[in-house]
């Protein structure tokens, strides 16, 4: 695998590969939220599971945080090396003519999409992490004896401004998406019949599940 | 020096095989230290360089474009004939060679025709196996077309790319052997001059378009796959690229220019629009299938029409003069290329061209449309008197036929052929006439070689459709591998040839002092300004019809505008550098020599036969009354011109044509 | 009739710096093709003793795939399913400022003006584009192995690329995957190109990544822009090829 990865095209297809799990990952992690909405309870003990069984804390955890950094590496990878490609620019490019925003502008979704990674590490992430390994609390309670997920979800939502970085970061989500699925299809060399209604599928799920995730940040924010 | 064609004594059916059987070889060590130049990345420099390479020659290939695969082989359209008999409709290898020997009007070469036809099947297996991706048929076989009015279906094709194909797979097998080292390939080389030592030729002196060194090249044999000169005429189908350098610089160092009147000019190509124009561009042949020629009956029609106040599709059918169908009521459409495009100047010089130029006739598709919407409509059970369906219907199928060809038109003229006829009008295309070149396609010069369209052998006085391509890639594949073996055989212990000889000094400075001259030279003139006055005295007086005063005027017009040239030309920039207008240069003065000697040919012809047609030799009476007479007693021969200085001092050497055979007849498309 | 201001790259050599330099033509028939315009310019630049525009063409019907330029932002200018050489005036105004560039990218190096070296493309052919077999006059009947119709048509469309380079420059990342997608499918797609396909992608796509290209991020801009029409297919199934090559090489 090392040796594709020296070659032009095993780059693009472990760029797709990681994309797809990241997808993936994505729908998990979106039907776990989307829970919150119709039970409280039912998000924690999902929450709870997710959060303490060793499969995922141990085996799954870091093959994702992996599966992140190495998607973003890659891209950074790639965009430099298709810059060196082309060291003189054109005075006038129409890129509209024959391309959309959304596939030209990858590297700035992606970026967007870093930044609020990092925001929502820290505001998620580590706290999770102090709790549980730096303290050492695995119960997942709180002091009243009930579980602390749905409850901390609520809280984080009740500024204003995080919730409208979220919505921004989920718009460029959907624009990331809206290429980047198709696009992965694309680069583990799927493209036959079926392609059609995958890039139908695709151009679905990009805008459906960030707007799913508005709306979820949305609700919270609401009914608090 | 007498001509000796070298054709292999026998029955013409055994002859190349007996030949091959006998020929010396050189055996593959001693390959290895023999070393020959191709220059031309066609379909002939290009199969040749790659099958010498295979063998074991160390080639170096030459081509003036940014890569061989650009050659102009590449615009070929129509298909190469085989006689594969796939189809089984009685095609064989002597009717092959029956066809073309007739098609050339008896102008051609028996025995290197009957090869020629022998060794088209080969070319297609030899195609197949590289990856030409043909077109099949739905149980995965080749799929074969009629063409050029033919009386079977020997043509296979790649859509209407077949050239391109092909060049492709020429290219392909170059690159298998550039890659392995056999091939050293020079792009951007423009080959300036032939080099003889001790009589043999050696070497050629290039120029590197890109930096405009000149260079010194040597080998045992050269080989030259050049292409045609159409564009002696300034407008023609041919590539801008295309010249007659290489060609007129080995008539210059002793290779004879045979035929050099022998030109092909096409019936169907778009018209040209005005000065502006560069280049014409061409409609393949099988519009002719479908769509009928004509001109309006009347004058007044004719001025309605180019003023616009008449619509071509609103004239009556009693006022049209579907004038094919009327002079060759058995042939109609599709009579050969020769006939019909004579038939569409006859009529625009009566004055009724249809354009603002005057010179375009309507190929019209309506009546097609209508036939095969009708037809479907039947086929559909739908109702096949209801006019704007039957249409519709009849629009599908002629663009399922003719689609791509119908958009190039679209594009090129801005009108849609669908509603309106298209306008055409014959262009110049292919020039049969070349180096002359024996059996083994060896020129007057020892060492020098010449294949595909830049020699003169197979096609006669008119070339079929579909039979450039077999030509180019039989002499390439097939031919010239084996009969260059007979010469080098001799080589074999020759070892590497110097360039730092006198010969090769002198070669050069001749060629360096031509390219000072153009830089330094302060003329008025563009070198365009020159070839395009060149192109109008050509097709005036030198194109589809020529007579004694036309032929005499042109020779000293052309004498005139070359002496202007020499004096006038300007030139920018120097030769150290790309330099387009340098290379024109040089391009321009070698066709303004061949012009004038290609006038002196067509005079020296005191017949009509193919593509020449001389007004003075025409059947007087009787049905065939007007049409071209050949004169088989008087001019059954290949002119084989030497050069002598000035083109007017050109000796003519004959090679008298031999038909045993086949027994010569008139044409008649009655 | 039309006037028109032309912004056009001008660079005397490889080595030079080159900048864009405004020209004027003046009576330009809407019949004239692009390089039947440049002619115009040529022609007049000649008569007043300036150095005329170098640009590639040859065939000026489109198929040979020497011309290239880059006009007002786009490969082969703004229309659809041609070269520049087929892209004919009628397309602009009067009064119209028209940007021309040469083709741009690290493995097409400028020569002058608008003239680039693309022979990296020969190169990656050198590679691996070709179906290893001697001229024999003797290899097997051409019919002896039926071709699926279906997939001998789709080889052919890909086989009709003319090898401009319209899909490197178009493609914001310089890539020449179309390019060379289509070279590795239209041998993938034959029975007597599967013989060497392992090798032959393997080793196209090592030299096409040694040449300094980009890589794809599947904008699809080169499909668009591709005078031709090769399909993005073609990338897609040398993707497959040159994956299951890799697993097998």
């Amino acid at each position: 695998m090392s040796g594709i990865l020296n070659s032009s095209i095993g780059r693009k297809f472990a760029m797709a590969l990681s994309a797809l799990f990241l997808m993936i990952f994505l729908l998990q992690h979106f039907t776990i939220n989307l829970l919150s909405v119709f039970s409280a309870d039912a998000f924690n003990e999902v929450s709870h599971f997710m959060g303490t069984f060793w499969l995922i804390q141990y085996v799954l955890q870091p093959v994702l945080i992996f599966g992140v950094i190495f998607h973003f590496i890659m891209g950074f990878v790639l965009e430099i090396r298709n810059r060196n490609a082309r060291q003189v620019s054109y005075a006038k490019n129409n890129g509209a003519a024959n391309s959309s925003w959304m596939s030209r502008n990858m590297i700035w979704s992606g970026l967007a999409i870093l930044a609020f990674i990092g925001l929502h590490f820290y505001d998620f992430w580590l706290p999770e992490i102090n709790t549980k390994y730096i303290q050492g609390d695995m119960s997942g309670l709180l002091a009243n004896g009930e579980f602390r997920y749905f409850e901390e979800l609520q809280h984080k939502f009740v500024d204003i401004w995080r919730v409208v970085l979220y919505c921004i970061a989920f718009i460029f989500l959907a624009l990331h998406l809206l290429h980047g699925f198709s696009s992965a299809f694309q680069s583990t060399g799927m493209n036959n019949k079926y392609s059609k209604g995958l890039q139908s599928f695709g151009k679905a799920y990009a805008i459906i599940i960030p707007l799913g995730f508005i709306f979820i940040a949305l609700f919270h924010h609401f009914t608090h | 020096m007498a001509l000796d064609s070298k054709v292999p004594k026998g029955p013409i059916k055994d002859k190349w095989t007996n030949y091959k059987n006998k020929i010396d070889l050189v055996n593959p060590a001693n390959k290895r230290n023999i070393d020959v130049i191709v220059v031309g990345t066609g379909l002939a420099g290009g199969s040749a360089a790659a099958t010498l390479a295979e063998l074991g020659y160390n080639v170096k290939a030459f081509c003036f474009q940014d890569s061989p695969r650009r050659a102009h082989s590449i615009a070929a359209q129509g298909g190469i004939n085989a006689a594969k008999n796939y189809q089984g409709d009685g095609d064989s290898t002597y009717r092959l060679f029956y066809d073309t020997v007739k098609g050339g009007d008896y102008r051609s070469r028996e025995a290197n025709v009957y090869r020629l036809a022998e060794v088209s099947a080969n070319i297609i297996d030899q195609c197949v196996a590289q990856g030409v991706p043909f077109a099949r048929e739905y149980g995965g076989l080749l799929d074969n077309r009629s063409f050029g009015g033919v009386l079977v279906s020997r043509t296979f094709y790649a859509a209407g790319q077949t050239g391109q194909q092909l060049l492709l797979g020429a290219y392909s097998a170059m690159n298998r052997q550039i890659g392995r080292g056999k091939i050293k390939m020079y792009n951007r080389h423009e080959m300036l001059d032939v080099v003889k030592v001790d009589g043999k030729a050696r070497g050629i002196i290039t120029r590197n378009l890109i930096t405009g060194e000149i260079e010194r090249h040597s080998a045992h044999a050269v080989v030259l796959g050049t292409g045609g000169y159409g564009n002696v005429f300034f407008l023609s189908t041919n590539a801008m690229g295309s010249n007659v350098t290489a060609a007129w610089k080995a008539h210059k160092r002793g290779a004879y220019f045979a035929n050099p009147c022998y030109t092909q000019i096409h019936p169907t190509c778009i018209p040209v629009s005005g000065d502006h124009q560069s280049k014409l561009t061409l409609m393949s042949e099988s519009l002719r299938n479908d769509g009928r020629i004509w001109v309006p009956k009347h004058m007044k029609d004719v001025e309605a029409i180019k003023a616009g106040t008449l619509k071509p599709k609103d004239l009556a059918e009693e006022d049209r003069d579907y004038y094919l169908e009327r002079r060759y009521p058995a042939f109609g459409n599709l009579v050969p290329r020769d006939v019909a495009s004579r038939a569409a100047k006859e009529r625009c010089d009566a004055g009724f061209g249809v354009n603002a130029t005057g010179e375009a006739v309507f190929l019209d598709f309506a009546s097609a449309i209508q036939r095969y919407g009708k037809e479907q409509a039947h086929v559909k059970g739908l109702n096949e008197n209801d006019a704007a369906l039957v249409t519709k219907l009849g629009q599908e199928v002629v663009k399922n036929k003719y689609g791509n060809l119908f958009q190039m038109y679209e594009k090129i003229v801005d009108q849609d052929p669908y509603n309106t006829p298209m306008m055409i009008y014959p262009a110049v295309h292919y020039t049969m006439g070349g180096i002359w070149v024996d059996y083994n396609l060896m020129t007057t010069v020892p060492g020098l070689y010449c294949i595909g369209e830049a020699n003169f052998s197979d096609h006669g006085a008119n070339r079929l459709g579909a039979s450039a391509l077999m030509q180019g890639l039989a002499d390439g594949y097939f031919v010239l591998p084996y009969t260059i073996g007979d010469y080098l055989s001799n080589d074999i212990r020759t070892g590497p040839i110097s360039t730092e000889s006198k010969e090769f000094e002198e070669a050069e400075k001749e060629v360096r002092e031509k390219l000072n001259f153009f830089v330094t030279n302060e003329g008025k003139h563009s070198v365009d300004y020159f070839h395009k006055r060149l192109g109008k005295i050509m097709w005036n007086k030198v194109g589809m019809s020529r007579n004694v005063q036309g032929l005499t005027e042109a020779i000293s017009e052309i004498k005139a505008l070359r002496e202007q040239f020499w004096k006038e030309v300007k030139v920018p920039g120097t030769n150290e550098e790309y330099n387009e207008e340098l290379a024109k240069a040089g391009r321009v003065a070698d066709f303004l020599e061949l012009g004038e000697l290609f006038a002196k040919d067509a005079l020296n012809r005191e017949e009509s036969c193919g593509g020449h047609f001389r007004e003075d030799s025409v059947e007087l009476d009787g049905e065939q009354k007007g049409e071209a007479l050949r004169d088989d007693e008087n001019f059954a021969y290949v002119a084989a011109w030497e050069y002598k200085g000035e083109p007017s001092d050109a000796v003519l050497h004959k090679e008298q044509l031999e038909f045993n055979d086949i027994e010569l007849k008139q044409r008649s498309y009655k | 009739m039309m006037n028109l201001t032309l912004k056009i790259w001008r660079q005397k050599n490889a080595s030079d710096k080159g900048s864009m330099v405004d020209y004027k033509v003046s009576d330009i028939s809407p019949d004239m093709s692009f390089l039947e315009m440049l002619d115009v310019l040529n022609e007049q630049l000649i008569n007043n003793n300036e150095e005329p525009v170098a640009f590639d063409h040859d065939c000026r019907e489109g198929i040979c795939g020497m011309c290239s330029l880059y006009i007002n932002g786009e490969a082969h200018g703004p229309d659809r399913g041609v070269t520049t050489c087929q892209l004919h005036m009628r397309m602009f105004k009067d009064g119209d400022t028209i940007t021309i560039e040469p083709f741009r990218a690290t493995a097409f190096p400028v020569v002058k003006d608008l003239i680039v070296d693309r022979s990296s493309f020969d190169r990656i052919q050198h590679a691996g584009g070709f179906i290893s077999v001697n001229t024999s006059g003797n290899t097997i009947d051409a019919n002896a192995i039926p071709v699926n119709k279906h997939d001998a048509d789709k080889a052919f469309e890909a086989a009709t690329c003319i090898g401009c380079g319209a899909c490197v420059a178009s493609c914001k990342n310089s890539s020449a995957m179309l390019f060379v997608g289509a070279k590795v499918s239209q041998f993938a797609l034959l029975p007597q190109g599967k013989v060497e396909a392992t090798d032959r992608v393997l080793n196209m796509v090592k030299q096409m990544d040694e040449e300094g290209f980009g890589n794809c991020t599947n904008t699809g801009a080169c499909e668009v822009e591709c005078p031709k029409g090769i399909s993005l297919e073609n990338i897609a199934r040398m993707n497959r090829e040159y994956l299951a090559a890799s697993l097998k090489g």
